[in-house]
């Protein structure tokens, strides 16, 4: 073509002149991404739970101290206190935590193994999406505590038998999850693949699946959530000497011989290693996520 | 034809329209029809053009008149009815009127990821990303998110990682029509700077009159319902043309009376 020769006609620093005029724009236009500061972090995000947490020791303890519901139905924070420094001294407390965390991770981990392809496949294959679409989210509203006695009679009690509840309690939720991330992946994304030759199984590596990340991570929170909820109503059904002492055993266990201190404080287990894992990886994971598109 | 552009016609860009090699786009005798409930709806019809080797095309019509369909086809993310298209170089790159940027990563390697379907190393594709950001003039956005740029920004980032394809042939869709008039502005001076630089033919659709005239060695007016071709104009005016240019606005005032006689055609029925 005859570009370079047209080049020639241009007056010279009329280049310079366009560069300088794109930059003016350019900055003129952007908009400063800056990180919050950390006071403010400290006081928005981190003061206003901590604050709340205690408002709730000091109302339990006041309900306590004023003798308003008997030591019986409710014991004070002294005596949940004194369970945790049981446990403590006992060495066991770490151990029964750690019981219920591995199962718990461990079931994770197979129900993201099993939910990933499977959401990939119902989001894509049409036939499969109208078989198991539906059957996906009448599992998920399903309260997976019913499959209890169902997996105690196929596997005994047994680990099996945990990994088996954990599983129909988290997979439906990280299969949906990817599914609706899936959906929502603007049609633009997938035509732009298109035109760049990612295609097929290209198109799912590089395109449809960091596209549907949002919706991915936001199903992999629900699903941690399904996995640790399944397995300590579980743990609090199902009793044998294989089986070790976990945090739903405890709690059980504490029942039993009538300690509702011991009940207590296995309820504030159970939902402290909750928070802890949302805090540690979840909320992490998601907020990179959000944030690296410009969401957050 | 105007006569003044005849006067201005340039030896150079003139010649790219009647080069004998063989065309970068042609299509020939192209019709596409939908099935609607309502019927067959004829979309295009019986449209052939050919796009020389180095040469820019604007198709030009009122919205709904089938020219983002005739792109699609030719970018062969649609089939013709009947009729043919050829495009040489491989499958050609296309720029959308969003920018179409994967929000997930950065500008740097929203290119990467189109030099790496190609199959280029790795390190070539560092290399070769900055490069092309360079010639959009946007060397420092390499590690910038989407998210962080302007419209203009967006769009120069998009038009690099279309040339990072390394088509002969670059199908524009509107791509400025979201963007303020000054942006927009600079932005076909430096398309027009990048065009010259590349050599790549481009077929660019708009219903903007002076946009088209601004920037094309000719202009193809479709008509609507059915899409045909209605009239074509040669530009010969030099580049860089400025959008102010009197020449710009006569020939942009002969191709809108048109353009307003098609559309009224469609009142009678």
């Amino acid at each position: 073509m005859g570009g370079t020769d047209i080049r020639t006609a241009k007056p010279a620093g009329a280049d310079e002149e366009l560069a300088g005029l794109e930059a003016g724009l350019d900055s003129l236009e952007s908009v400063p991404v800056s990180r919050t500061p950390v006071g403010q972090v400290l006081r928005q995000k981190v003061a206003p739970p901590l604050l709340g947490a205690a408002f709730v020791l000091v109302a339990w303890q006041l309900v306590h101290a004023g003798g308003l519901v008997s030591e019986e139905r409710l014991p004070g924070p002294r005596a949940v206190g004194d369970s945790f420094l049981t446990l403590w001294r006992q060495g066991t407390l770490f151990e029964i935590v750690w019981t219920s965390l591995e199962r718990g991770l461990l079931g994770f981990l197979a129900a993201l193994a099993i939910g990933t392809p499977l959401g990939l496949v119902v989001a894509r294959v049409p036939f499969v999406r109208a078989a198991l679409g539906p059957v996906l989210s009448g599992l998920q509203s399903l309260p997976s505590v019913a499959w209890v006695p169902a997996a105690i009679m196929w596997f005994g009690l047994t680990d099996a038998a945990m990994y088996t509840v954990i599983l129909l309690g988290a997979v439906p939720s990280i299969a949906v999850g990817l599914v609706s991330g899936i959906d929502q992946v603007p049609p633009l994304y997938l035509r732009a693949g298109r035109t760049i030759g990612a295609t097929g199984l290209r198109g799912a590596r590089y395109i449809v699946l960091p596209a549907a990340l949002p919706g991915y991570t936001a199903g992999l929170k629900q699903g941690w959530a399904f996995s640790w909820r399944s397995l300590m109503a579980t743990e609090l059904i199902a009793s044998s000497p294989d089986l070790g002492v976990g945090l739903g055993r405890y709690l059980a266990n504490s029942r039993e011989a009538i300690d509702l201190p011991g009940v207590f404080f296995g309820i504030l287990l159970i939902l402290a290693v909750g928070v802890l894992i949302d805090l540690l990886v979840f909320s992490p994971l998601e907020r990179r996520v959000l944030r690296s598109r410009g969401l957050r | 034809m105007h006569p003044t552009t005849i006067t201005v016609k340039d030896a150079a860009s003139g010649a790219a329209g009647l080069a004998p090699r063989t065309p970068a786009v042609r299509v020939v005798g192209a019709h596409k029809s939908f099935v609607r409930p309502e019927g067959v709806q004829t979309v295009l019809q019986d449209i052939s053009i050919d796009v020389a080797p180095g040469e820019f095309i604007c198709l030009l019509g009122a919205s709904g008149c089938g020219k983002s369909t005739l792109l699609n086809l030719v970018a062969g993310l649609d089939e013709p009815t009947s009729g043919r298209i050829e495009v040489t170089g491989g499958r050609p790159a296309l720029m959308f009127q969003e920018h179409a940027l994967f929000p997930w990563l950065t500008a740097g390697k929203n290119i990467e990821l189109v030099l790496r379907l190609r199959g280029v190393s790795r390190p070539e594709r560092r290399a070769r990303a900055e490069e092309l950001l360079g010639l959009v003039r946007l060397q420092d956005a390499y590690g910038k998110r989407v998210h962080e740029l302007s419209g203009g920004m967006r769009q120069r980032v998009a038009l690099a990682r279309a040339l990072a394809q390394d088509s002969e042939v670059l199908l524009m869709d509107e791509p400025f029509a979201a963007l303020d008039a000054i942006t927009r502005d600079v932005l076909h001076e430096e398309l027009t700077r990048i065009w010259q630089e590349t050599g790549v033919s481009v077929l660019f659709v708009t219903h903007n009159v002076r946009e088209a005239v601004r920037l094309a060695q000719r202009v193809v007016l479709l008509s609507c319902r059915p899409g045909r071709i209605a009239r074509e104009w040669t530009i010969g005016m030099p580049q860089p043309r400025r959008i102010e240019d009197p020449t710009v606005a006569e020939l942009s005032a002969e191709i809108t009376d048109q353009l307003r006689k098609e559309i009224r055609r469609h009142g009678r029925h």
